[in-house]
């Protein structure tokens, strides 16, 4: 019995040894590339999501082109699957040596991000150009600090079948709720389902909630709940119950509650894709998940977009947006090159590129010329003309809020809750955060 | 997340292994040594056991004490820990009526598993130990869904059973168009929907054992009953079931764990939805810890899923398997 206990003794400290040396060598080499300076040569390690084209091709051009520029800065780019970023960042900023640039979306998750104290504040460092951005750059603040930037913007609406609505004898689009309910029964009669939902995914779901508290919330009072992360204000509650009296129309398709929003024909994307409903609500993006699920080469010409329509009596102007956009965050151990790098992304060449590329709206104003679809260029000039971009609540408020948004509402959906209970669940996520 | 709960089975391994490496110290050496017998000893199972025992504790052991000392903290995964709240994680996870569904469900499972898939699996096995034409490729197909991924199954039967799918237009084809239902998207029956694909997927493991077991029952015995003149239903009664009783033990706690800690097929599938009705402890676990990040309060959900699991594993190995282990680990362990 004793001799089992020394020699496994032994067999940890032997083990343990070889473990510390192996995790020693790798961390010191991984380590030598962040901490130069700027004047000798700088590896800077950027993980964004972008793992097949075309932004794969064209962050892999930007970061050749940025090299021959700056031959001293060399960028090694390390694609990550979208959803893997959640996993992977929390881990990644307790760690020592996180990347250096990696993908951000801003908003209060970026806030919850900065707690590890390894996001850098790049205020400064930006200050000479970001006013290029507009109001855009202010989604990637923290308390009016600069933590991150913006390459693109998002926009959700209404994405519709030009072709079905024709079917269903109606001649334009919706523009207030009353209209949107009309067209609902019109397609109804037609035997046509009037809008997919991918509910599965539960932030589809959220979308309609958010909306409704646009139309019926002032921008103040939008602005002033972001900040106090507090959805106690009533117009929140007039959004849960105008939600309720829109689902009481039945407006979604069958077995809502189990389809996917872009995985496959039966996703809601798929759905509007295939000609099997009319209306979806989501984001620019739309129709690049839309292609790759259909057979249909002349999709693109039979979709149409419109905003989220009026609801009378709201206090919200009827052309806010709800949206958001992907960017990027340095990290603390990153140097200066990484703040100068992310000036290159913003500037009109590369926001050109990324526009061509159909990647989304761009974040720079300047590269708006360069947007050659037209429904995407109704989409620019609307979001240009709105007073106010709201940015998609799971992402404005701290993280745990966002997903408590997102997981009231999708139970709301399943007919679980009422508008009350939205609110509490939120404000009592808010409490803990 | 979900290896946090493995400890038990690993534990097992390695109380296996240790009495294996100390079986296989023992074989006679001839020749006489020159270095003394004990350093030999010792280095021999430093050698053997010190891989496996550091693995162990740095992957085991240690993540439960990490988790625990999470589990006290109200933590978002950034910065440092520093807000203490002790088992406040705890009282709250255990008053939170959607984690009390999730173990509802979880045992709901667990359950099902025992009373519905033990007899599909014990029939399927015994049917396929006979001889017939074609036993292997039957076997083949029988245990064919255990090799698909979970993921991979996942998928599938998601895209089957979407409204319009595959198994609706199968029922009406059948004329059995009144069976068909929302599966995947009714909060009433989605738990039931998603076992019926996790018993697709594993009964072939279980089948597969319990014909090892079958094969390893005496051909003397059935010669005997039969020249008793048993009946088909005696023989099996009297003689095959108890027989393969170690197969079963050890089969039911396979299949209670893999209930208590399923994940895959129930996140790609549904993710939990609609409305918490199909929400694991293990899925749970991750849209609080990794997506909603608030991981003080996920690591207390690990801490009480491995507890349960490692309760349910003692109180199992301590009474029901006690008899298959007999002389083999109780004893040299206990």
């Amino acid at each position: 019995m004793r001799s089992i206990r020394t020699s496994a003794a032994l067999a940890v400290a032997a083990t343990a040894a070889l473990t510390v040396a192996a995790c020693g060598s790798s961390s010191s080499g991984a380590g030598s590339g962040g901490a130069s300076n700027s004047g000798s040569s700088v590896t800077l390690t950027w993980w964004n999501n972008a793992t097949t084209n075309p932004l794969k091709g064209v962050w892999q051009q930007v970061a050749a082109s940025y090299h021959t520029a700056h031959p001293h800065v060399t960028l090694q780019i390390d694609p990550i699957q979208n959803e893997q970023f959640t996993t992977k960042i929390p881990l990644a900023l307790q760690s020592s040596n996180p990347p250096d640039l990696y993908q951000q979306w801003g908003g209060g998750q970026e806030a919850t991000q900065v707690k590890s104290g390894k996001v850098m504040n790049i205020t400064k460092l930006v200050a000479p150009w970001i006013g290029q951005l507009g109001s855009a750059a202010e989604g990637w603040q923290v308390n009016g600090q600069q933590y991150g930037i913006p390459y693109d913007l998002h926009m959700v609406g209404f994405w519709y079948r030009k072709d079905l609505f024709a079917k269903a004898g109606i001649t334009s689009p919706p523009t207030t709720l009353a209209e949107l309910n009309s067209d609902v029964t019109k397609l109804k009669a037609a035997h046509i389902v009037p809008i997919a939902v991918g509910s599965k995914d539960r932030w589809p779901d959220a979308f309609w909630w958010e909306y409704f508290a646009l139309r019926e919330c002032s921008t103040d009072t939008l602005k002033a709940a972001m900040k106090a992360i507090n959805v106690s204000n009533p117009c929140f509650l007039k959004a849960g119950n105008d939600l309720k009296a829109f689902m009481a129309t039945h407006p979604f398709q069958s077995g809502f509650l189990g389809t996917a929003s872009q995985q496959g024909a039966g996703s809601s994307a798929g759905m509007v894709a295939n000609g099997k409903a009319a209306m979806e609500l989501q984001g620019d993006w739309e129709p690049g998940v839309m292609a790759p699920l259909s057979t249909d080469k002349t999709l693109n010409s039979k979709l149409g977009w419109f905003p989220f329509p009026a609801v009378t009596g709201g206090a919200g102007a009827p052309t806010t947006l709800l949206g958001g956009g992907d960017g990027f965050s340095c990290t603390t151990g990153a140097t200066d090159a990484c703040a100068e790098f992310l000036k290159y992304i913003d500037s009109p060449s590369v926001q050109k590129k990324l526009v061509g590329a159909g990647v989304g709206l761009p974040a720079n104003p300047s590269a708006a010329p360069a947007l050659t679809d037209d429904t995407l260029r109704q989409i620019l000039s609307y979001s240009h003309a709105s007073p106010y971009i709201q940015n998609y609540f799971d992402i404005a408020f701290p993280t745990n809020v966002g997903q408590a948004v997102d997981n009231a509402v999708a139970n709301f959906f399943a007919g679980q809750g009422s508008p009350e209970t939205i609110i509490q669940t939120v404000n009592q996520a808010a409490s803990t955060s | 997340m979900v290896s946090s709960t493995d400890p038990p089975v690993a534990m097992a391994v390695a109380r296996a292994s240790s009495t294996a490496v100390a079986a296989g110290a023992r074989p006679p050496q001839a020749p006489p040594l020159r270095r003394p017998r004990g350093l030999r000893r010792k280095l021999e199972l430093t050698l053997l056991l010190g891989p496996a025992l550091a693995l162990f504790v740095g992957f085991v052991l240690a993540p439960i004490g990490i988790a625990i000392y999470y589990s006290l903290y109200n933590w978002s995964g950034f910065g440092p820990l520093s807000d203490f709240v002790g088992v406040h994680n705890y009282k709250l996870a255990l008053s939170d009526p959607v984690f009390r569904s999730a173990i509802a469900h979880n045992l709901t499972l667990a359950a099902l598993s025992v009373i519905i898939q033990l007899p599909i699996s014990i029939g399927l096995a015994m049917l396929l130990n006979r001889r017939t034409r074609g036993r292997s490729l039957l076997r083949l197909i029988v245990f064919a869904p255990y090799v698909l991924s979970e993921a991979t199954t996942a998928v599938i039967w998601s895209l089957m059973l979407q409204p319009g799918g595959f198994v609706d237009q199968f029922l009406k084809a059948a004329g059995l168009g009144g069976l068909v239902h929302l599966w995947l998207a009714d909060p009433n029956i989605v738990l039931y929907t998603l076992f019926i694909v996790i018993t697709w997927k594993y009964v072939g493991f279980g089948i597969i054992l319990l014909l090892a077991g079958l094969q390893g029952i005496p051909a003397e015995l059935h010669e005997a009953a039969a020249l008793d003149g048993a009946s088909w239903w005696q023989t099996t009664r009297r003689i095959v079931l108890p027989l393969l009783g170690p197969t079963i033990r050890i089969w039911a706690f396979l299949a209670i764990i893999g209930s208590l800690q399923l994940f895959d097929v129930v996140w790609i599938m549904t993710g939990g939805g609609p409305a918490n009705a199909s929400v694991t402890m293990a899925t749970y676990l991750i849209n609080r810890g990794f997506q909603s990040y608030e991981f003080g309060y996920a690591s207390a959900i690990a801490v009480i899923l491995f507890i349960i699991c490692f309760v349910f594993s003692l109180a199992y190995q301590r009474f029901a398997l006690r008899r298959d282990t007999r002389g083999a680990l109780t004893r040299a362990v206990g």
